[in-house]
């Protein structure tokens, strides 16, 4: 019978100070949704919680001027649907974080817990990467940022430093003539977890590609970041070739394991099925802005 | 009994066939509903099993002390203080052999899976019992271990059970069955097609929302009280009693309301490890199991291994047919052979048939009883088989099917001899349904193929021991009681029984499930038994009570009882002669019982019978994503002969949640095991069942044939509904693809590999 210390502070300083102070007995709360559940199974039993729901920053939707937006890394799924602007800039991330669980999980969940959770199957992860959002993290040593796909560093662990927490995500502006969208290969239509996922943002100018992301799930130790696939649809107007060819390329990037979830197989050769589809999606959207 | 049966002509009734609001549903949708692990009690401490770390593993001994020595441990038990039932002698309690029984709720000389009950723990709180548990020493001597049918069935396969041989020899197949009729080589000799294939499903579990949980209550006097969730509080009764050595009359079993069953909670795992945790401790214990222990540790249903060969004559006229089942049973004898060895066939009138079972024990927990018994695995293969016979020879599947139907008087091989039968009907009523008849968009957009397919399925329903008890209360209203926990609408059911009989409004009908100390004995929930036997004793009650009425109105009239009719709710003069009375309703009879000869009232008890089978043909639409091999069900329409449908709304339920069972068993639901032997996916996130979205609006097409043996007519409905989707499935999927499945669940990695297939 240990006893768990629980804290909220008002502020990120008072928070991170508690966090490292702990030295890695501490776990950081934000919905809840993965934490709870670990510690219900007895995978993880913290000595100290520390909530971050009371930090204004961590649950801020900001929009810059420019177009881009910073979201706290504590905003649940729910909150970031009911934002006027969100969904219209990144319909893909939004997307992806609301498959997230259910309606029920939907209102706890955050992209925050979502990446330091180092689940490759977390769904808000492929379309974060594709979305090109840079991270801040603030711990001991101050602030700094990274590009969202140099934050997981394997199953269940991440590149964070000790008593880092990831405090928001940064959305670039949107060019004209671009979107995004996200997709994933679960055998029920909901309350799954990904066998495959990937996210896509694509620029499009007169039907060519002038800018595209590839980010790519469940595949490998990390969730990727699909550099090749890119490069095929870039230039590209989206002809069969360029789609194979970026198909391929996710398919080879793909480093996967059988299990329980899905065989390796199966996995490689959704990657490819997955990346044409979330091309047409993003591609549309692109079109319609 | 027939003269109410006359009354009771359809058109007539007046509850009877309404959708009344059912008596458990505002408790259960405000949360109130008490569940088994909603019941606290003073004094009452957790209880907790210690479950083996290995799939097969002899225990040389156990230690006990250092979680005795712990602070807040209140009693320890194992194997020992179980009652033991030696190898040597069979003791049967319903279909259910107490020797297997007390070795699955605690391991005796061998733990025999991974979660096999190995010791107990009675502590202070839920995590002084598991740091306890943790404290208990067990040598085990590991054993090597199998899992799968087709390697238990190997020569060389690790023997679980030394007394278990087949053809004289130390084997896993601890038992056959076998239906025959006629000469199935004869038969096939005269067969102008033959058609056999092999087929293979997984296990999987019934899936019910409510984990197994009771508290127990053991007095100082030696009398126990069980408050649990079950199919049956009388079997909870007697099995406890059978592995404590408490004998019945001491033991009160108290129903809970039951979250879901479907077979599983026919048998016991914690109430009599709680009654031996309460009478060590001195005070009552509370027991409730997680999901994964259920998943793991409590009986999914057999996967099976099974070929089935069917000949036909040119015409379509089956001549034989042989089927050979390899059934698990989990870890212990007495997997589900009755279902496929006698459902198979049953549906057909074919005159050799060779139907054998063969019941094969591996290292995984002991299969529980799950809505037709093993029937799913026998008619996906028989029903799959005659798919293929029907293009081969290419006639219409259907008018295959009805070319072939038993009647009245064909034997079926497993030993009846039919009466009336409906199964016909079914085929028609799917032959005639607009689904069936409406075309369909094979390719509805590029990667997307759909298909159409269909398949029967048999169940034989039962009768068995019911009681029930009808009072009138001192006000004027009724309260009927039963034995039965109601899993699936029994009490709206009877509810609706009741008002009609006694021509009272439904809200003034109360139903209860009585304790074993408060009704007489009734048998399990199951074999789609309950609304058919407790309609049969309600009925009997009701017309004891209605005689009752007529006496106490001829007593107050100074009048013959014949001469006073019962109708809407009240007491007539029978006639002009009778003599000239104001009518005496419920309450004035009631208000006046003191002084009429006391309280009024009558239960019946009976062994019923004249449960006829009950019979199904399914059409179902599915649709391949044939790039991720995703398979869904587009819609699907369900006919069965219901008998009569006391409360459509609930036979409605039990089709539509017999096909979505079948859905979740055909694409998706399977037990994964690891290297070691333990189940991967132990819990709904990886065991996966079918969610809301994953499935249509099942259309159930209720024909209403009333069963002649039955006073209203009522045929079991509960357990035909989930023998034909697997077959029905696989078909369609077959009509979309080209390409036979021959093995379940159909999921997209399997579905994807066998397209690539050249």
């Amino acid at each position: 019978m240990t006893d768990i210390r629980y804290l909220a502070p008002q502020t990120l300083d008072e928070a991170v100070g508690a966090f490292a102070a702990a030295q890695g007995a501490a776990r950081i709360l934000a919905g809840g949704t993965d934490l709870l559940v670990q510690m219900r199974a007895g995978t993880v039993k913290p000595g100290l919680i520390v909530d971050i729901k009371k930090i204004a920053e961590m649950t801020e939707i900001a929009e810059a001027p420019d177009g881009g937006f910073r979201i706290g890394a504590a905003v649940p799924g729910a909150t970031l649907a009911e934002h006027r602007g969100f969904g219209k800039a990144w319909p893909g991330v939004l997307e992806a974080i609301n498959l997230i669980g259910s309606k029920q999980v939907q209102g706890r969940a955050s992209p925050g817990g979502n990446l330091c959770n180092g689940s490759p199957a977390g769904d808000s992860v492929p379309a974060m990467i594709a979305a090109n959002a840079m991270v801040t993290v603030q711990g001991p040593e101050g602030r700094r940022t990274m590009p969202v796909e140099a934050v997981p560093a394997g199953p269940g662990r991440t590149n964070l430093k000790p008593g880092e927490i990831v405090v928001s995500f940064t959305l670039p502006p949107r060019a004209p003539g671009s979107s995004d969208a996200y997709l994933r290969m679960i055998p029920r239509t909901e309350m799954d977890i990904a066998v495959v996922g990937l996210g896509v943002s694509l620029t499009l100018q007169g039907g060519v590609v002038t800018a595209a992301r590839v980010g790519l799930g469940a595949v490998a130790p990390t969730v990727l970041l699909v550099e090749d696939a890119a490069k095929a649809l870039v230039g590209s107007r989206l002809d069969d070739a360029a789609l194979e060819a970026a198909a391929a390329a996710c398919r080879a990037a793909c480093n996967p394991i059988n299990d329980k979830r899905g065989t390796i197989a199966y996995r490689t050769k959704v990657a490819g099925v997955l990346l044409k589809r979330t091309v047409a999606i993003a591609a549309a959207r692109a079109g319609g802005n | 009994m027939n003269v109410i049966n006359d009354k009771l002509r359809v058109e007539d009734n007046k509850w009877i066939g309404t959708r009344t609001v059912r008596p458990d549903g505002a408790d259960k949708v405000t949360g109130r509903a008490t569940y088994a692990a909603d019941n606290t009690m003073p004094g009452m401490i957790w209880g907790k099993v210690l479950r083996s770390p290995h799939a097969h593993a002899r225990i040389r001994s156990i230690d006990t002390s250092k979680a005795e020595a712990l602070p807040g441990v209140k009693a320890v038990v194992t194997a020992k203080d179980i009652v033991d039932f030696p190898l040597e002698t069979s003791v049967m309690l319903g279909i259910q052999d107490m020797r297997w029984m007390c070795r699955n709720v605690m391991a005796r000389e061998k733990a025999l899976f991974h979660g096999h009950p190995v010791a107990a723990v009675a502590a202070i709180n839920e995590e002084v019992a598991a740091a306890a548990c943790a404290l208990i020493a067990v040598d085990y001597e590991v054993l090597p271990h199998v899992i799968e049918i087709e390697d238990a069935i190997k020569p060389d396969a690790p023997i679980l059970h030394d007394f278990a041989k087949f053809e004289g020899k130390p084997s896993n197949i601890a038992g056959t069955m076998t239906a025959k009729l006629g000469d199935v080589e004869v038969g096939f000799a005269e067969a102008d097609i033959i058609v056999e294939r092999t087929f293979r499903t997984r296990p999987i579990h019934q899936g019910y929302i409510e984990p197994q949980a009771c508290t127990v209550s053991y007095s100082a006097d030696g009398r126990a009280t069980i408050w649990s969730s079950s199919q049956g509080q009388f079997m909870v009764r007697a099995m406890t009693s059978l592995l404590t050595g408490v004998p019945q009359s001491n033991i009160r079993a108290i129903p809970a309301e039951i979250g879901g069953g479907f077979g599983a909670k026919t048998i016991i795992y914690l109430e009599p490890v709680a009654l031996l945790l309460s009478k060590k401790s001195g005070r009552p214990v509370k027991m409730v199991m997680t999901r994964e222990e259920v998943m793991r540790a409590t009986g999914p249903t057999s996967g099976s291994f099974s070929t089935v060969k069917i000949g036909a004559k040119k015409d379509g006229t089956f001549v034989a047919a042989k089927g050979d089942f390899y059934i698990q049973a989990g870890c212990l004898p007495g997997g589900p052979l009755r279902g496929p060895v006698g459902c198979s066939f049953a549906p057909y009138d074919i005159p050799n048939v060779l139907s054998v079972g063969y019941d094969v024990v591996s290292n995984r927990s002991k299969v529980a009883a799950y809505r037709a018994p093993g029937a799913p695995l026998g008619a996906y293969a028989a029903e799959c088989v005659v798919d293929e016979i029907a293009e081969k020879l290419g006639m219409d599947r259907l008018e295959l099917r009805l070319k072939n139907t038993a009647g009245p008087g064909t034997k079926a091989a497993y030993g009846a001899t039919f009466g009336k039968v409906t199964f016909e009907e079914t085929i028609e009523a799917i032959q005639n349904h607009e689904h069936y008849k409406a075309p369909l968009d094979r390719n509805p957009r590029p990667g997307v193929k759909r298909g159409r397919g269909v398949a029967s399925g048999f169940w034989y329903n039962a009768g068995g021991e019911s009681s029930a008890q009808v009072n009138i209360t001192e006000d004027g209203n009724v309260v009927v009681t039963t034995g039965h926990p109601d899993v699936g609408g029994s009490r709206a059911s009877i509810a609706n029984v009741a008002a009609e009989l006694l021509g009272v409004d439904h809200s003034r009908v109360s139903v209860l499930i009585g304790d074993t100390a408060s009704i007489g004995y009734s048998n399990l929930t199951g074999g789609s038994r309950v609304t058919f036997a407790s309609a049969m004793v309600v009925t009997q009650s009701a017309e004891k009570v209605i005689g009752q009425l007529k006496e106490r109105a001829a007593k107050i009239w100074k009048i013959d009882p014949e001469a006073v009719n019962w109708d809407n709710g009240e007491a007539t003069p029978a006639g002009p002669n009778a003599g000239q009375f104001p009518p005496l309703t419920l309450a004035d009879l009631a208000a006046k019982a003191t002084e009429t000869g006391g309280p009024i009232g009558a239960g019946v008890q009976l062994n019923t019978t004249g449960a006829d089978p009950g019979f199904a043909t399914h059409v179902v639409d599915v649709e391949v994503d044939v790039d991720l091999g995703i398979v869904r069900v587009l819609r699907y329409t369900a006919a069965q002969d219901v008998g009569r449908a006391l409360h459509p709304s609930y036979v409605e339920g039990q089709i539509q949640g017999g096909v979505v069972q079948g859905i979740g068993w055909a694409l998706s639901e399977e037990y994964l095991y690891d290297k070691q032997g333990r189940l991967d996916n132990a819990g709904f996130l990886d065991y996966r069942m079918p969610v809301c979205s994953d499935v249509p609006m099942i259309e159930a097409v209720m024909l209403e044939i009333p069963n002649p043996k039955h006073p209203q007519g009522v045929r079991g409905v509960g357990e035909a509904p989930i023998v034909p989707p697997l077959a029905a499935i696989s078909n369609a999927v077959y009509d979309a693809l080209g390409k036979r499945f021959y093995a379940l669940p159909m999921s997209p990695p399997k579905v994807l590999e066998r397209l690539d297939e050249v």
